[in-house]
């Protein structure tokens, strides 16, 4: 066993990871909070807005983001027992779910910018503050989400080829857990997204 | 000290059990905003919401198999954006 061997520390790997998940949880929490302010504030027109939300787009993409979150964690495992091709299937299928789910967030905010709903649009201004601030709300939040799907379907596509290469590799597949735990993050978002934005009433 | 810790190895049936819960747990929070509750959707919402989070969390992300330190690290991270809230809504209710 050489020297380098024993530097490797894949809990403090894990744990770094977690620590900047933490900031992440911290700067989502932010816009949540703006959210529950302005929905003390301004609980019709929150309703209102929710209303205009496709629940279809809203639902199809949740569908989508728990099942690339199953198809991940069950990568670390197939890599833990040696399934080496298992597991680039599913990380494949993963990456496949990242770019379906941008894909139906292209055609949602193109259906609202359509209708003239994108922040400061004329239709929009026209009407009450409430509203102007859940769709203000809504294009921050999804847009920044949105950000973190691509960033982690990148992610992923990277580690896919680690895997390939036998860089990440049944010994050594850190990389991979803390890919895996970055999508995971970008799944617990939607899971709050998804009942606050699209299932208001 | 061996090179190579002991890990969780967590099975597929596991993390298929996981995925049934938060689909069945999407179904409920649809269902759930189509009912007339009136303040107590927003409630019902954010409890289902935490219930998948921690199914996720514990499951997804091997938080139930890590050692202590993570587990009070994430209560740190939680209990603080709590204390946001909380005060936030002080503030703002009471003006």
């Amino acid at each position: 066993m050489n020297e380098a061997a024993h530097h490797k520390d894949p809990t403090g790997d894990r744990f770094g990871m977690w620590l900047f998940l933490f900031t992440e949880l911290l700067l989502f929490g932010g816009l949540f909070i703006l959210y529950s302010v302005y929905l003390a504030r301004y609980p019709e027109e929150f309703v209102r807005g929710g209303e205009e939300l496709n629940l279809v787009f809203g639902t199809v993409n949740t569908v989508i983001l728990l099942t690339s979150s199953l198809a991940v964690a069950m990568s670390v495992t197939a890599l833990q027992r040696g399934k080496i091709r298992l597991t680039l299937w599913l990380l494949a299928s993963t990456i496949a779910s990242a770019l379906i789910f941008l894909v139906n967030k292209y055609f949602e905010w193109s259906a609202k910018i359509h209708h003239g709903i994108y922040p400061n649009s004329p239709e929009l201004t026209a009407r009450s503050s409430g509203e102007n601030l859940f769709f203000g709300l809504y294009y921050l939040t999804t847009g920044l989400h949105g950000l973190h799907v691509l960033l982690g379907g990148a992610l992923l596509t990277w580690v896919f080829f680690l895997v390939r290469k036998g860089k990440v590799n049944p010994d050594d597949f850190v990389t991979l857990e803390n890919a895996g735990l970055y999508w995971h993050l970008v799944d617990l978002v939607w899971i709050f997204v998804f009942p606050l934005y699209y299932l208001i009433l | 000290m061996s090179s190579k810790e002991p890990h969780h190895i967590v099975s597929y049936a596991t993390q298929v059990k996981v995925w049934l819960a938060l689909l069945l747990l999407t179904a409920a929070t649809v269902t759930v905003s189509r009912i007339e509750l009136g303040a107590l959707h927003v409630w019902a919402a954010l409890a289902i919401a935490s219930v998948k989070s921690a199914l996720v969390i514990a499951f997804f992300m091997h938080m139930k198999y890590e050692n202590r330190a993570f587990k009070y690290c994430l209560l740190a991270a939680l209990v603080t954006l709590a204390t946001f809230i909380g005060l936030t809504f002080f503030d703002v209710l009471y003006r």
